[in-house]
């Protein structure tokens, strides 16, 4: 069992924690800031940019496409900004125009396109394929002090280690300069805080989190994951700080019960097969946020009329 | 395939093509008019959490049709199924935003990929179930109308045809609320069941266009037209007329455009038709475009700049500045040496004295209306009448040589 857990679960787990976190932290600002919906329009615009990068090295590689998807993230950027200020258009329909046309070119780029030889598909790109990450040289546990074995890792487990630790950092450096312009852009001005580049360097920050999760655990895990989290940890407290470290543990809370249910949960009712793991953390950090806004401490908006608060 | 393309066009290119083309070209005006309200709304992103939250309802509608022994694949039972919990959807987004702190993005956002992803694990149960025959619900994603059924297309087409007849009904109270949510419900329209009579619509359009262009891409048909279209006019009815043109013109185009070529997914190619209708709008529209605009500064820059260089003339002033001297050049009013002639000197004499005008009307009309309209272009002519001008002329006392003229 030890065995099968150590080889089979143990990774994608760990995966899938490293992922949640590293969408949750920035997730954190961008909901304070409404611009929630930008994960969604980054995981959208990920599929042209892979599409494009398989064109042009013609082999399915990690590296060439996680550059094209963050590539793609950041024409996606660009073109809400533009079509926002040139057609002075809201953000979200900008946004929506923006992400819907390249993700339609993309899935029109990949039908025009030979790609029937290799594993490249929207569906995969949507809900990735968590199962799959597994440790076939792990014995047990003793394989984690096992250097040959620990050379077998699945890569992904140690890109998303190296961008959750990376997120991490960036939260602890920017803290204050991110706090202050995420509550109070002016006074941040006032301050010398340069506004415009933080607020253009999270976006940033968050499409790398995107693009790195997307590769081990598809989109839906990432969209998921920048929200669910910080949305249900807004509601349980007014501080930024505590705020941010509820989102982690509901990430990480998302992400195991979330594994474990898509694993186990089909055969304790009797089923046969899993079912899908992004789809089921996806979901579990969706009830998570349910029971936030049910029961949470914070969950009223201050100053709401008495019969609005429930 | 130019000749296909045209076949398509005029619904010859065989049974399916035409089915399609008139399906989609209703559709197209159903959700592009549909759109418009939700956008002039600003709420065009509700509609990307009602697509999404189709998910669920499409695997739970498949597996209930499955127990009960019948074809899962029955696109009217799955339009029920998707119809329900995208509404679901809709009311927690509605719930979420009204009653808790968090604000609409966060809760679009939170419903759409918790729906989504619920639905990923139903069609993951689903593929299980069906042991290893496929359910092919995965078309649904990105829409798929090769070997559409004809009671498909008839779906499609009554459908799209009772949404239109929906925004036709619905047109005015969705007009007033679109545009001014506070001023229709002080004239006593009911604001939150039009707003839900708004949505009821988008999650109609949604779900009729799930088979044809997938449940990711509706949201483009949806927004897109809406967005182009306000690019043309300042009215909202037109508004709303034009983006159901949009939308009409851009399905069926697309869906001709897909009928002519192999590996043209119709969805992503109307998305791709609607985009190009935008760009197009956005840099060349009349107006709001990007041109027009950059054509209005450009005009207003230079009329600045001969102002500007008539004043230093008038003043007797040195102009440094080289577009003022080469605007003051183009229009005969300086010699080439920077001496001005003499035009240039009547015109500067004149905008001396108009400067004085100004300074006097604004000591003796002191409100907005008169003294607001000082901005150093606005001619006073088109702001006082003759008697008003001549009272301040008598004031300032008559021409007097202009400094360094003569």
């Amino acid at each position: 069992m030890d065995e099968a857990f150590v080889a089979l679960s143990l990774p994608p787990i760990l995966i899938g924690m490293f992922a949640a976190i590293a969408c949750a932290l920035p997730g954190n600002f961008l909901i304070l800031r409404r611009q929630a919906l930008i994960g969604d329009a980054i995981s959208h615009v990920v599929l042209p940019g892979i599409v494009v990068a398989f064109l042009v090295t013609g082999a399915v590689t990690t590296w060439p496409m996680m550059i094209g998807a963050a590539g793609a993230a950041v024409v996606a950027v660009v073109l809400i900004e533009a079509i926002k200020r040139l057609g002075r258009i809201e953000p979200g329909a900008a946004m929506g125009v923006t992400f819907t046309s390249l993700f339609a070119f993309g899935v029109l780029l990949l039908e025009q396109s030979d790609t029937s030889s290799v594993h490249l598909d929207v569906e995969h790109a949507l809900y990735g394929n968590l199962e799959s990450l597994i440790w076939l040289s792990a014995e047990g546990w003793g394989s984690l002090l096992d250097p040959v074995a620990l050379a077998e890792l699945p890569p992904e487990l140690g890109r998303m280690g190296a961008v959750a630790l990376l997120m991490v950092l960036l939260t602890l450096v920017f803290w204050r300069p991110l706090k202050l312009a995420t509550f109070d852009e002016g006074f941040a001005n006032t301050l010398g805080i340069p506004t415009v580049a933080l607020g253009i360097g999270l976006v940033i920050a968050a499409a790398v989190a995107a693009v790195a999760a997307f590769d081990a655990v598809g989109s839906i895990i990432v969209i998921a994951m920048f929200i669910c989290p910080p949305a249900a940890a807004r509601l349980m407290t007014n501080r930024l700080e505590i705020q941010v470290l509820w989102s982690v543990a509901f990430a990480v809370l998302s992400a195991l019960l979330g594994y474990v249910l898509a694993g186990y949960g089909p055969l304790w009712l009797g089923g046969e097969n899993a079912v899908s793991a992004a789809g089921m953390i996806a979901t579990v950090a969706g009830i998570l946020l349910g029971l936030a806004c049910l029961f949470a401490p914070h969950r009223a908006r201050i100053g709401a009329p008495r019969d609005a608060v429930g | 395939m130019p000749a296909t393309f045209l076949l398509a066009l005029t619904l010859n290119a065989g049974y399916n093509a035409a089915l399609v083309a008139v399906g989609a070209a209703l559709l197209g005006i159903a959700a592009g008019s549909a759109g418009a309200f939700l956008f002039l709304r600003k709420r065009a992103l509700v509609s990307d959490a009602v697509a999404h939250a189709t998910l669920p309802g499409i695997g739970i509608a498949f597996i209930v049709m499955v127990l009960l022994g019948g074809d899962g694949r029955n696109l009217f039972g799955l339009m029920v199924g998707s119809a329900v919990s995208a509404g679901l959807g809709l009311l927690l987004v509605d719930w979420i935003s009204r009653r808790t702190r968090l604000a609409e993005d966060a809760a679009i956002g939170a419903v759409l990929s918790v729906f989504f992803g619920f639905g990923i694990v139903l069609l993951t149960v689903i593929q299980t179930m069906s042991r290893g025959q496929q359910a092919g619900l995965e078309s649904f994603l990105l829409g798929s109308t090769a070997g559409m059924l004809m009671q498909d297309a008839v779906v499609v087409a009554a459908g799209g045809a009772l949404a239109v007849a929906a925004v036709v009904l619905l047109r005015r109270p969705m007009t007033l609320v679109a545009f001014d949510p506070d001023f229709a419900l002080a004239s006593g329209i009911p604001v939150r069941r039009v707003d839900l009579a708004m949505m009821g619509l988008v999650m109609g359009v949604t779900v009729i266009g799930l088979k044809l262009v997938g449940l990711i891409l509706i949201v483009a048909m949806l927004i897109i037209p809406a967005v182009t279209a306000r690019f043309w006019t300042d009215r909202t009815d037109r508004v709303v007329l034009a983006a159901g043109a949009i939308g009409g013109i851009a399905a069926y185009v697309g869906a001709a455009l897909s009928a002519s070529a192999p590996n043209l997914p119709t969805g992503p190619i109307i998305v791709v038709v609607a985009f190009a209708a935008f760009l197009v709008s956005l840099l060349f529209a009349p107006g709001r475009g990007v041109l027009a605009s950059a054509l209005r500064r450009r005009r207003f820059k230079l009329r600045v700049h001969r102002r500007q260089g008539l004043l230093a003339l008038a003043h007797g002033e040195p102009i440094l500045d080289q577009l003022t001297l080469a605007v003051l050049r183009r229009e005969g009013l300086i010699r080439e040496d920077g001496v001005a002639t003499e035009e240039g000197r009547a015109l500067a004499a004149k905008a001396l004295r108009d400067e004085r005008r100004w300074q006097v009307a604004r000591t003796i009309y002191q409100d907005e209306a008169i003294s607001g309209r000082y901005d150093v272009l606005t001619a006073i002519e088109t702001v006082l009448t003759r008697d008003q001008i001549a009272a301040i002329d008598a004031r300032i006392g008559g021409p007097a040589l202009v400094a360094g003229g003569a």
